[in-house]
């Protein structure tokens, strides 16, 4: 077998690989091209919302007839912009980062696996999640464009959209099934192949996270699924379980056959989507749990709450989707439910948030680059889930609904959230995956500015949507409201042009430090957990003798101890 | 070093890796088909009683149905005697049983291909209204496409136990113990799409 593995084409080792590794770094550079790309749809959005109906700088020319007048963007290429940046981040870019990428690099190593259970399958869904994307991508191409119907593709507009819509949907179908595989995978992985001696409460709450993650995954993609069939059904075979009957549009009846519901659209949607938003935030919760462990040189402060709200967490994450639908007249009762368990829910998060911040308390703590974004993953996830309160409850909602302060609550929540997180473990885990340190400077530079101008973005939304700016239009100028809070407009979309700037010194910092920075050792963050234990970067099979866990994942300062940490890998004196 | 292949139960949960991946598979796929079955509640109970037909006014074959079901029973029953033959050490009566669940779901498809060609006849199609001008129920749409995304499933398992059976048996020999898994998971599966049906069958025929 090893001369097998020696002789290897280039091929067979870095595009069909099924080495876990290889993988994850395959989903991690495609995902960060995909959130770049997403990231660039929206800047040319933020053009149109500052400067309505001026050329766009440099690229107006390039668009084309269809999307642009003279330079200026159509209404029509905005929506598209719109609907593609939602599903860009959310399905191509935080999902395979976080769970993909992260997930699939750190879970086998932190649990001492020597690959996931099924390496083919991992391959299949890797390879899955890149058709998805091409297809999405190449919807821009049609004519009418790509799908321009919200990431929400509520009916009956999407059902009536252009071919955009269609791709989407196939899109769509790639991209479940590729997470669906993904889930099964993590699944059996973390529960059969777990090191000797590594039972379920020696697991860092990274790994536990991707369970949780997981089993998200397996369980609510499917509606999304079945809703994409009856969509397509819809589009493609005229049925109509979305459209109601009688639907005019445009001064023209639609010929509908029965009496289709588009709330029944909804109600799938969100039975995966409020599921799908936990999928963005725990894995980064758990990065930022591992790297505020390491950076204390403590124990985490409250370990198993924190493993318990989690699974809380997961399970009643199914039993809230309808807070995104008071407004659709569900009536009290219903909305009673959905109101209690919406506050229910946000307790465990709340306890989490609180573990983490309790855990710096005392703490001689380090401030390496991730530690940076760890710490700023804290008050950002804050900001984002106490906004989430009001819209929780129909009253606050039934004013804040569909304005700007509903994307302000949610990017809160993934940008400076999630991303930042993302951030984190990539400056963190690094060094293991490349054997090379990242640049400690650009990583200040780097995390300062981003720092500054996410904010700069998404506060001003708050105050725009208390406003009553509506989220969705093309021109916000033409209400009162959007008039009065247009300077707000002006800023963020300044600050999304300088978030972008901020990005360069990561970009250099990425590709200048894979060959000119010093090389790491083994453990360079003096670390506990069983990733640490691999030669770095991790040969193929991970690790070269069999690891086993002695101890918990965060045995830092333990009293009489020689070090400041104890490794889960090396057995201590008694 | 070499990934090596876990073919035992792992202590834990006492099954293979396998086994439990297609555990977890299946659940996801009772969220599938949970979630039309959903629909379904929801669409009827938005229909006034009398637009909403049952199969049989509908024009659907009850007795074809039948049939079709008792097929599909018969290929579970033969599917786990393959297995038995299989794990009772009978290579050759495996073969066999493997290959009647195979054309018992070939049959299947035939026959749910002939009862749509009669449908298509009709000229009832998945966008046909019932009754079809004066107003509306969505019923064959939800015929066609619950009993479409049933028979995708079928002609996968098809696919699957065909490749067992002409390239898998070569595994047999070198590696028994997971041939016999495979052939459990591929049962497994079959079982929850004949399951599938014995839910399908009352819903649009029958209510
Ligand atoms: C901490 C407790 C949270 C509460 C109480 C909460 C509540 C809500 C509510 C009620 C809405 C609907 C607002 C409306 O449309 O009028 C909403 C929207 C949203 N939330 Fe949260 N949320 C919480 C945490 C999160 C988390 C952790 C995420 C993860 C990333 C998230 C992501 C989103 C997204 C993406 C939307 C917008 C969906 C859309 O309409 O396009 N939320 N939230
Ligand atoms: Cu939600």
């Amino acid at each position: 077998m090893s001369e097998a593995h020696a002789e290897m084409g280039f091929l067979r080792k870095y595009v069909f690989s099924t080495d876990h590794k290889i993988i994850g770094i395959q989903y991690g550079i495609t995902a960060l091209v995909f959130l770049f790309f997403g990231f660039c749809l929206m800047m040319m959005m933020r053009w149109q919302l500052a400067y309505p109906g001026e050329p766009i700088p440099l690229i107006g020319g390039l668009l084309g007839e269809t999307r642009t007048d003279r330079g200026a963007m159509l209404p029509n290429f905005y929506n598209q912009l719109g609907a593609m940046h939602g599903t860009i981040m959310v399905f191509m870019g935080i999902v395979p980062l976080a769970v993909g990428a992260f997930g699939n690099y750190f879970v086998p190593l932190q649990i001492g696996a020597p690959d996931m259970a099924f390496p083919r399958l991992n391959m299949a869904s890797y390879q899955a999640f890149v058709i998805g994307g091409v297809i999405m991508l190449v919807s821009f191409f049609l004519p009418g464009g790509a799908a321009s119907s919200g990431w929400t593709s509520y009916a009956p507009l999407a059902v009536i959209a252009t071919t955009g819509q269609t791709f989407w949907l196939f899109g769509m179908m790639f991209l479940i099934a590729s997470s669906l595989l993904g889930g099964i995978n993590f699944i059996v992985t973390i529960i059969h192949l777990r090191a000797e001696g590594l039972t379920f409460f020696r697991l860092p709450f990274f790994v536990w996270s991707q369970l949780v993650t997981a089993f998200l995954l397996v369980l609510a993609f499917p509606a999304l699924q079945a809703a994409s069939v009856m969509q397509l059904m819809d589009r493609l075979a005229g049925t109509s379980f979305f459209m109601p009957s009688g639907l005019v549009v445009g001064g023209e009846q639609i010929a509908a056959v029965g009496g289709g519901s588009p709330l029944l659209w909804q109600h799938l949607f969100w039975f995966l989507a409020h599921p799908e938003v936990y999928v963005l935030i725990l894995p980064g919760m758990g990065i930022v749990a591992e790297v505020i462990a390491v950076n204390t040189r403590k124990p985490l402060w409250g370990y198993r709450p924190m493993v318990y709200s989690l699974l809380f967490l997961g399970f009643l994450s199914f039993g809230v989707w309808a807070h995104h639908m008071y407004m659709t007249g569900m009536g009290t009762t219903m909305s009673t439910f959905f109101q209690i368990t919406t506050m229910i829910i946000s307790i465990p998060s709340v306890i989490i948030l609180t573990c983490l911040v309790i855990s710096l308390w005392g703490a001689s703590i380090r401030f390496p680059v991730p530690m940076l974004f760890a710490l700023a993953f804290l008050p950002m996830f804050g900001i984002g889930g106490l906004t989430g309160l009001p819209l929780g409850l129909a009253a606050p909602d039934a004013f804040l609904h569909d304005t700007y302060y509903v994307i302000g609550h949610f990017h809160y929540v993934v940008a400076p959230g999630t991303i930042f997180a993302l951030f984190a473990g990539i400056y963190h885990w690094w060094p293991k995956i490349t054997g090379r340190q990242m640049n400690e400077a650009l990583g200040k530079i780097h995390f300062w500015f981003s720092f500054l101008f996410m904010n700069g973005i998404f506060m001003p939304m708050m105050f725009e949507g208390m406003a009553g700016v509506s989220r969705r239009l093309f021109d916000p100028t033409i209400y009162v409201t959007g008039e009065a809070a247009h300077g707000l407009t002006i800023m963020t979309s300044w600050s999304a042009w300088g978030l972008a700037l901020a990005q360069v010194p990561f970009i250099i910092n990425f590709f200048w430090s894979m060959r000119k920075q010093e090389m790491a050792e083994d453990n360079p963050w003096q670390a506990t957990t069983l990733e640490w234990a691999t030669p770095t970067p991790p040969p193929h099979g991970n690790f070269p003798e069999t690891v086993v866990a002695y101890s918990g994942p965060y045995e830092y300062s333990v009293p009489g101890a020689e070090r400041d940490f104890s490794p889960q890998f090396i057995k201590q004196e008694a | 070093m070499v990934i090596p292949y876990r073919a035992e139960p792992h202590p834990l949960t006492g099954v293979t890796s396998g086994k439990l991946g297609i555990w977890i598979f299946l659940a996801s796929e009772i969220m599938l088909f949970g979630s039309l079955f959903s629909s379904y509640v929801l669409l009827r109970v938005g229909t006034a009683a009398e637009y909403w037909p049952r199969g049989i006014e509908a024009g659907l074959n009850v007795p074809i149905g039948t049939m079709n079901t008792l097929i599909l029973i018969t290929s579970s029953v033969t599917m786990v005697m393959s297995w038995a033959s299989l794990k009772m050490d009978k290579f050759d009566a495996f073969k066999r049983y493997l290959l009647a669940t195979i054309v018992l779901g070939v049959v299947f498809l035939v026959v749910k291909a002939f009862e749509y060609g009669a449908k298509f006849d009709h000229h009832i199609y998945p966008a046909v209204g019932w009754p079809e001008a004066t107003d509306p129920s969505i019923f064959y749409g939800l015929y066609f496409t619950l009993t479409g995304l049933h028979a995708l499933h079928i002609f996968l398992g098809v696919l699957v136990n065909l490749w067992l059976l002409v390239y898998g048996a070569e595994l047999w020999k070198t590696e028994r113990v997971r041939y016999e898994g495979r052939i459990e998971i591929s049962g497994l599966y079959w079982h929850f799409v004949d399951l599938v049906w014995i839910f399908l069958f009352p819903v649009l025929y029958l209510l």
